[in-house]
């Protein structure tokens, strides 16, 4: 027979999955996705990405030099980003987005939104 | 000096680099490129005396905010720097500041590097951002600053002992995939402003990138540079200084000489070694040698110029 304590402890372990499936489903379900691109060694990776309309797209900076991630329109500009630090950007429209490092301008990627 | 002490120095300015030892000293005269290396100059002092008064010093690439393991006491080592230059016999008439002054371009940073710089002797500053100066969302922290001498441009000229100075900004209208850009407005302001110089004024010319092109790949250079070497090339001692690349890189054409400084804040990889220009972590005692400032003095003024590059150790 289960004590009283392993009891508590089953229906918090049953809760917490509950609420990972419930906090999971409007991710799956909703417009709303979410990308990452990661900035390492002087790169965008992946350095083209194609997502859905109203999808967020966040970057983090893993090198030990700060980087940025500026709008060829000026639609965005992150600001000087040091390691471990993020950024993103919610991209509604359809359409093609190039962006590049403006501490490092030989550093360009494209976000296809569709 | 005879021929054959002009090689024996140069072996030796030579050797002085490949230990990148304590210091070179650069004399350039009439164009012409003579390196000697600072311990024949402390053995030879009717010789230094000769090469005058220092006219100024360049700073470069201070990076205050910078705390990685390349160097975690930036402040520390630009406190050393400034030290050096307030204990030169003789004091600058100007710094010169070729950007970087900031790692991120944040308030605070700037504020720091201020504070330190209110330190030096010589009170006299001109600078010119780097590209890590200028990536506030709405670039104004530099120029709130430091813009009055610009008019917020980041491009001006100004007159010293008889020497014509000439401030660039190469960091702001960056192509994608590109070099720095000093763009078209900036190169009819300064065609223009040259003009109204004899060939015979020393021009100094300084901006944080490189003016030529040092390493393509990782945009070492400036895209259209090649418009500015147009109407410099009439004058008869012009010196371009830069920063950008965190060491000494050199080079002579014709009546021009390029040289870039060293950071006072961490050393970068030599061209093309690694993914990219990241700060490299060397051993600590290591590190005092590759950081330092370049001091630029008048030969035979008004006609030559010398660079004398000290480090911190």
């Amino acid at each position: 027979m289960i004590s009283a304590k392993y009891r508590t402890l089953f229906t918090v372990a049953a809760a917490a999955v509950l609420w990972l499936l419930a906090a999971g489903q409007p991710a799956s379900a909703a417009p709303q996705d979410s990308a990452q691109i990661v900035i390492k060694e002087f790169m965008f990776a992946p350095n083209s990405l194609t997502i859905k309309a109203g999808s967020t797209v966040t970057w983090t900076n893993k090198d030990d030099e700060p980087h940025s991630v500026v709008s060829d329109t000026g639609l965005f500009r992150s600001g000087a980003k040091d390691t471990d630090e993020t950024f993103s950007f919610r991209f509604d429209k359809p359409g093609t987005y190039h962006f590049t490092c403006s501490i490092h301008p030989k550093m360009v990627g494209t976000i296809i939104v569709e | 000096m005879s021929d054959e002490k002009l090689l024996q120095s140069r072996r030796n300015a030579l050797k002085c680099m490949a230990y990148g030892g304590a210091g070179t000293l650069f004399v350039l005269a009439g164009g012409v490129f003579t390196p000697l290396d600072l311990a024949r100059a402390a053995d030879d002092k009717p010789g230094t005396a000769r090469l005058g008064k220092p006219l100024f010093v360049q700073i470069s690439d201070t990076h205050i905010g910078f705390n990685k393991d390349a160097n975690p006491d930036v402040n520390g080592t630009l406190t050393q720097t400034i030290d050096i230059v307030n204990a030169m016999a003789v004091q600058p008439a100007l710094i010169i500041h070729t950007g970087d002054i900031t790692h991120l371009s944040r308030a605070a940073e700037f504020d720091q590097a201020q504070q330190m710089f209110s330190g030096l002797r010589t009170t006299e500053l001109h600078t010119v951002p780097g590209e890590h100066d200028t990536q506030d969302p709405t670039v104004t922290e530099y120029f709130n600053r430091f813009g009055k001498a610009s008019g917020n441009k980041g491009y001006y000229s100004f007159d010293h002992a008889g020497v014509h100075f000439i401030a660039l900004i190469n960091v702001l209208q960056f192509k994608p995939g590109g070099l720095g850009t000093l763009g078209d407005e900036q190169l009819a302001w300064v065609t223009a402003d040259l003009k109204a110089r004899s060939s015979s004024t020393p021009i100094v010319v300084f901006a944080h990138m490189p003016l030529w092109t040092i390493y393509e790949p990782w945009g070492w250079g400036t895209g259209d540079a090649d418009q500015l070497m147009q109407p410099l090339r009439r004058f008869g001692s012009v010196t371009v200084l830069n920063g950008h690349i965190h060491q000494i890189v050199q080079k002579v054409e014709g009546n021009m000489t390029f040289h870039t400084a060293r950071s006072t804040a961490y050393p970068q990889p030599v061209a093309g070694e690694g993914a990219g220009p990241a700060p490299l972590k060397v051993p600590a005692d290591q590190l005092p040698r590759m950081l330092g400032v370049t001091s630029v003095s008048v030969v035979k003024h008004p006609s030559s110029m010398a660079m004398t590059d000290t480090t911190l150790a």
